[in-house]
């Protein structure tokens, strides 16, 4: 039995754990106004609001693609979908806008379009800020439109503001009361542990059970390959995997364990504040739907050759806290990813943490994706590359790519072209070269091998010229040329 | 800042046929008593003409249904398809029985199931409902399956699949077109259009340019995939519910598989979340089978494709190769010279032959070939049957002429625009390869000329030259390139309408019309022509959705025909009925009170009688009661036909086109030629629409149909494997373009002043199509920024989609040959 409360009315609902929330909402309770366009997570035509409470414990609501939302998720949680926004004749700004805009053509991507503005239209209630192109982007880069071309769109979110303020007083209501996640619910087969003891017990009991968090991979199982998944892990309530907690001096280590089930928009500000590259990264990768609710730990522990933060943790040299039946171990990276889509992890084991070391004044990181579309695209190939200067020469070079082998990779030939080399061209002729040892990259539907190893030889050129604009701007006037594109540039 | 058009007379008049003219009388007399056909549409003082979308509010409150948004009844059961895994092949062997033991199966049909017509080809043969033997490509469909939900039928269809109840005997599959056209391996027969002496026209040329390229296809991608919903009725008969844009086709496939008549069918289309062409055809083939189904066990039966196997399965728009090869003068004006274009149709013709003619009818864009002959093949490949996508055919045709524009600039050394202004349609060089005198003219190169100044061409031409000279990796590049569409079905025939118009005795107005909505705004535009000739407010006027019992026999909503064609049926059907009332009113109310009869109108919820001191007004709620008490019908039908089209195809030549629309587009884009990656900075249009019927609407479609048809050339690619089998079967590798591909400048207008020279509905222009073809502009500027890696001395061939992969492959193979490569020597 999911309790939640649906449009401010309480709910209660069975599902089977693979459930989707599209599912419940369409075929369960009847509510059609979200719409399924895809059902793997890419179109945000079925986009809703999530609520739950937040830090003042006032609710916060942010924006999931219902397709690839476990419904016992919804436990304890406020759900807000088109249905609700409209009090009577009284549109929703988010609605209003829409309308005045002419916003919607055919109407059947606009559920999920009205529902991120919404989700903006509160951040701004709760924080106001300039609505930066990036903003945007960010909260509608994840909802397909085939009809306006986006234009009317645009001008929707950004006269949200001059209309009338009609939200349903609902939204504010205070969480309900508090209804206990499914520990061990094996009724249902979706076991929702609340701490790390349960969790690992969890884990004891079904070894065999699907961990999830997010569920942006793990779903599209059951709605694209029509897998049955009976027993479910969900590790998004378990208080230790939610931390982000700085290393203690004793460990000997200088950063951040974050923990497995923070989600990338948690983990943003953190990134924003430190690494300015991975956080430009975090922009593009997905969309916002799917980064408030993929993590770091499904990321990697999903070991996909083309996932987006795996190459850069590899050039950052990040460690692994893994928690299983004989208690805890950490190891690196590197070592966590043995083959295609196989990992370190054994049976009944978890990622409890990654850590993020804390970057040094002379550490450079520079993160470049390639794919087709900037936004909501996964990656054909990505580099990492980390490196600093001492006096005038390359150290701790660490090169990393995703889409270039089985797994993401680092580029050991390419890395000692560079290792302790001033970064001329010579050198890095010398690291391009290499970097066709290091890889042989295969064709798909992505991109053509020739383009894999052209372009990622290509972006150690890339990095070359950054280092020399670098070093030129900081001891001339003159301004260093582009060599990138503003759009992509960090 | 985006513009309404306004109420002007024309600045001066332009070079119109004098066929116009007998047009305008044809229309005059179908429509009899017709007030004149030119111009207030716009009228701010009229009505709020940029009128939102009726169903606005339903869409933005998740009210507006969709086919799998409606209630059935509690015992409606779910299909899914089995489908062939191979792209050529023999099906051998079929076991239904087997499959209907499975559990949770209610029915499975195939082949030997089917009661009447087992080809539901729309024009002609070739598609069969269900594979008999022969396996034409990856994702045919072999049996059908019922179940109580869609996953219970997805789920039976994977068991039956896996226990090998079909079995095939695989053959190898033509998958590449270019090797099947030169096998003579076609779904219809090759067509030419000759003017003049072309090989004369290339031997007297001062040079001759010639190239080739790949123009790859495009997904639909309407968010609303296909499905429908029907529901047996007591009679043999059902009733169908279907995303679709051709509800009378349908209906009569329906029928014919079903072997009843047409009667006993009706087809219903309140809305879909999108078409774009794709449910012209190809929404058929389900509601066919949903149809059977329902038959058979007399329970309502849903069929509605998942996403990735609606990609698979359904048609996309052709991928075309096209040759050239033409003869110039010096100033590099086209003499003449040949075309050639090969359209990849896929298995079967399905609606092929049109396309691949229109093709051929837009080869030459806005310009004038000169003595050219085009020929268009149909190639036949093991693929899914290619169908209608906006533009039909257009959009691969003018590419054609459009890469002629840029590699004949660098020929000569000039501009690209200077190019392609010389080449423009212009007096003396007015008729194309296909005999149709271009209309309008003075129009086009008004257009073009205003958008050159507006959008600044020469001084960021200027600005991008300097640019590119200091930028060694970041290359800018420009171009403006122009659209001339024409407009009507080339099929004559599908050029009619009719709508059905009632008044409720509370004054309240009903239309219904042939068309279907789309998200075009169509139903909005009938509803402001209705409540226009009416005099009302629109909110007295409603639509409902469209079906064939209400109209009948009507043509697809496609060719950007809708407003065209019902807008002048619906206002056909007002005209008559207004008539009456005033007969009426004259007759009855105002007998004795000396009014002229001619000087009735419907003004403001008023009929209005007489002037000034004399003048009488009844409201309109009076008026049709007095006139339902006596006996007045309140009931009219409209009927349309477009005037004076003709083609002939044993000799290439005729008339196809009502009228052209315009339209020309300035893009900016940036390369990085390091990685491929590029982005569009701004995008200056201007487009014709004629007196618009809605600005908003028309800003709408234009500014749609440009980022769908820049989609189309540059992120959106279709991969298919080795296997014949589509491998971008999903958002998450077919990418359309999102909230950040819009420009971040964008400045779109309607051009001004510009009335449709034809008699059309209050002298508007189509809108559905035209504006999709000014997406080549960004196609052209990534060309343009590519050249600049050769100093301009060449037009690089660039291949669509112009994906980052293949950008970056072009510049690679540039930098090697022009020894530009930053790697050893551009050092910044």
């Amino acid at each position: 039995m999911i309790e939640f409360v649906l449009n401010g009315q309480p709910r209660q609902c069975e599902a089977n754990p693979d459930t989707s929330v599209l599912e419940l909402l369409r075929e369960t309770l009847g509510a059609t106004g979200t719409k399924e366009g895809c059902a793997t997570g890419d179109c945000g035509a079925c986009t809703v609001a999530i609520g739950e409470p937040g830090p003042d414990g006032k609710l916060r609501y942010h924006s999931a693609n219902a397709c690839i939302t476990p419904a016992h998720q919804l436990q304890g949680r406020h759900l807000v979908t088109v249905e609700g926004l409209a009090e009577g004749n009284a549109l929703h700004p988010a609605q209003a806008a829409m309308v005045e805009c002419h916003g919607s053509q055919c109407g059947f991507c606009t559920p999920g379009i009205v529902m991120s503005l919404f989700t903006l239209h509160e951040q701004q209630r709760h924080a106001p800020a300039p609505l930066t192109q990036q903003r945007l982007e960010a909260t509608l880069g994840g909802n397909l439109c085939r009809c306006t071309g986006y234009r009317p769109i645009r001008d929707a979110a950004l006269s949200m503001a001059s209309h009338a303020d009609n939200r349903p007083a609902w939204l504010d209501a205070a969480a309900p009361r508090d209804k206990k996640p499914h520990a061990f619910n094996l009724d249902t087969g979706f076991m929702q542990p609340t701490t790390l003891a349960e969790l690992t017990e969890c884990l004891k009991q079904h070894p065999k059970a699907r961990l999830v968090a997010g569920g942006t991979d793990l779903w599209l199982e059951t709605t694209q390959r029509l897998a049955r998944v009976p027993h479910v892990i969900d590790v998004t309530r378990v208080a230790e995997l939610n931390l982000i907690e700085e290393a203690t001096p004793e460990e000997g280590l200088q950063g951040w364990w974050i923990g497995a089930a923070v989600s990338y928009s948690r983990l943003e500000p953190l990134l924003a504040e430190h690494y300015d590259a991975f956080a430009h990264l975090l922009h593009r990768l997905g969309s916002q739907q799917v980064r408030n609710r993929g993590t770091l730990g499904g990321n990697i522990a999903n070991a996909s050759p083309i996932g987006d933060t795996p190459p850069v943790l590899l050039a950052l040299e990040s460690r692994l806290r893994l928690v299983g039946p004989q208690g805890e171990r950490e190891l690196p990276l590197a070592d966590f990813f043995l083959d295609y889509k196989r990992t370190a992890l054994k049976e009944g084991e978890a990622i409890r943490a990654v850590f993020l070391p804390r970057p040094t004044a002379e550490q450079n990181l520079k993160v470049w994706k390639l794919s087709k579309r900037r936004e909501d695209d996964i990656s054909a190939l990505l580099g990492a590359f980390a490196w600093r200067l001492e006096d005038g020469v390359m150290r701790d070079v660490r090169l990393a790519f995703g889409g270039m082998a089985a797994i993401p990779k680092r580029a050991a030939r390419a890395e000692a072209a560079l290792e302790g080399q001033v970064p001329d061209t010579a050198a890095f002729q010398a690291a391009r070269d290499a970097l066709s040892e290091d890889f042989q990259p295969m064709s798909d539907v992505r991109g053509s091998a020739q383009y894999r190893q052209l372009s990622a030889a290509n972006l150690l050129e890339r990095l070359r010229l950054v280092i020399l604009n670098d070093s030129q701007a900081s001891i001339e006037t003159e301004q260093p040329r582009e060599v990138m594109l503003h759009a992509y540039a960090h | 800042m985006r513009t309404l058009t306004k109420l002007t007379t024309p600045a001066e008049t332009d070079s119109v046929s004098a066929d116009s003219g007998v047009a305008s009388e044809a229309l005059e007399g179908r429509i009899k008593g017709a007030s004149p056909l030119a111009r207030d549409t716009v009228s701010p003082n009229s009505h709020p003409f940029s009128r939102q979308h009726e169903s606005a509010i339903k869409h933005v409150t998740g009210r507006a249904d969709y086919i799998d948004d409606l209630k059935a009844p509690a015992d409606a059961i779910h299909v899914a398809l089995g489908l062939s895994p191979v792209a050529h092949g023999r099906l051998t062997r079929l076991d239904l029985e087997a499959i209907r033991r499975l559990p949770g199966v209610i029915d499975a049909v195939g082949f030997a199931d089917v009661p009447g017509h087992t080809d539901i080809g729309p024009v002609f043969p070739g598609d069969p409902l269900f594979v008999d033997s022969e396996i034409s490509f990856v994702g045919q469909t072999l049996f059908a399956v019922a179940a109580e939900s869609q996953r219970a039928a997805r789920e039976a269809v994977q068991q039956a699949l896996a226990t090998g109840v079909a079995e095939i005997d695989e053959q190898p599959a033509s998958l590449d077109p270019v090797a099947a056209a030169e096998r003579g391996e076609f779904v219809r027969p090759t067509h030419v259009q000759q003017s003049g002496d072309w090989e004369q026209a290339l031997t007297n040329a001062a040079q001759v340019v010639e190239g080739e390229q790949f123009v790859g296809g495009q997904e639909h991608f309407y968010l609303e995939g296909q499905a429908c919903l029907v529901q047996p009725t007591e009679d043999e008969g059902v009733i169908v519910h279907t995303s679709n844009q051709h509800p009378s086709e349908t209906q009569k496939l329906v029928a014919e598989v079903l072997g009843i008549p047409f009667h006993a069918v009706t087809v219903e289309v309140r809305r879909m979340g999108g078409g774009f062409g794709g449910k012209e055809t190809q929404a058929s083939p389900w509601a066919c089978i949903a149809a059977l189904i329902a038959r058979r066990t007399g329970r309502t039966t849903r069929l509605r494709l998942p996403r990735s196997e609606d990609m698979r399965l359904t048609g996309k728009r052709h991928p075309f190769h096209n040759r050239y090869r033409l003869g110039i003068d010096e100033q590099g004006v086209i003499l003449g010279g040949e075309i050639t274009l090969i359209g990849n149709c896929g298995y079967s013709p399905d609606l092929s032959d049109a396309i691949v003619d229109r093709a051929m009818f837009h080869s030459d864009n806005a310009y004038s070939l000169g003595e050219a002959r085009v020929t268009g093949h149909r190639a036949r490949t093991h693929t899914a049957s290619n169908t209608a996508f906006r533009g039909f055919g257009g959009p691969k045709g003018m590419m054609v002429i459009e890469a002629a524009m840029d590699d004949i600039a660098r020929r000569i050394g000039e501009d690209p625009l200077t190019v392609r202004k010389r080449n423009l349609y212009r007096p003396g060089r007015q008729t194309t390869h296909y005999g149709q005198h271009v209309d309008q003219v003075k129009l086009l190169h008004a257009l073009v000329e205003e958008l050159e100044n507006s959008s600044e061409y020469w001084e960021r031409r200027r600005a991008i030259t300097e640019f590119n000279a200091g930028s060694p990796i970041i290359k800018r590049g420009l171009a403006l390139t122009p659209v001339k569409f024409g407009i009507s079905f080339t099929a004559q025939h599908l050029n009619q309408a009719g709508a059905l118009l009632h008044i409720y005795t509370d004054g309240s107005v009903m239309i219904n019309h042939g068309g279907t909505e789309m998200g075009q705004g169509l139903h909005t535009k009938i509803c402001q022509v209705v409540a226009r000739e009416l005099g009302l407010d629109i909110d007295m006027v409603r639509i409902t959705a469209t079906r064939t019992d209400k109209v009948p026999n009507t043509s697809p909503t496609a060719a950007s025909s809708g407003a065209d064609l019902n807008g002048q049926a619906a206002r056909d059907a007002c005209v008559k009925l207004k008539q009456r009332l005033f007969d009426f009113a004259h007759e009855h109310l105002y007998k004795d009170q000396g009014l002229e009869r001619e000087d009735m109108r419907l003004e403001a919820g008023y009929l209005v009688a007489g002037h000034a001191e004399s003048e009488r007004r009844i409201p309109w709620g009076e008026l049709i009661q007095a006139a339902y008490l006596n006996r007045i019908s309140l009931s009219e039908k409209g009927y349309y036909a477009t005037p004076l089209i003709h083609y002939d195809r044993s000799t290439g030549k005729g008339r196809p086109f009502y009228y052209y629309a315009f339209g020309a587009a300035v893009a900016e884009v940036s390369v990085d030629t390091l990685s491929g990656e590029y982005q569009v900075e701004r995008v200056d249009i201007l487009h014709d629409v004629g007196d618009s019927l809605n600005p908003a609407i028309d800003i709408g479609q234009v500014e749609g149909g440009f980022i769908q048809g820049m989609g189309w050339l540059t992120s959106e690619e279709l991969k298919w494997n080795e296997a014949g089998r589509l491998v971008s079967d999903g958002p998450a590798t077919y990418k359309i373009p999102t909230f950040g591909d819009l420009p971040p400048v964008f400045n779109v207008k309607l051009m001004e002043g510009h009335p449709n020279s034809m008699a059309s509905i209050y002298r508007s222009k189509a809108v559905g199509e035209p504006p999709f073809m000014l997406g080549m502009a960004v196609w052209s500027a990534l060309r343009d920024a590519l050249a600049s890696l050769t100093d301009y001395a060449e037009a690089p061939r660039l291949d669509t989609p112009a994906t980052p992969e293949r950008v970056l492959l072009v510049a690679d193979e540039l930098r090697r040959r022009y020894d530009t490569t930053p790697l050893e020597r551009g050092t910044p």
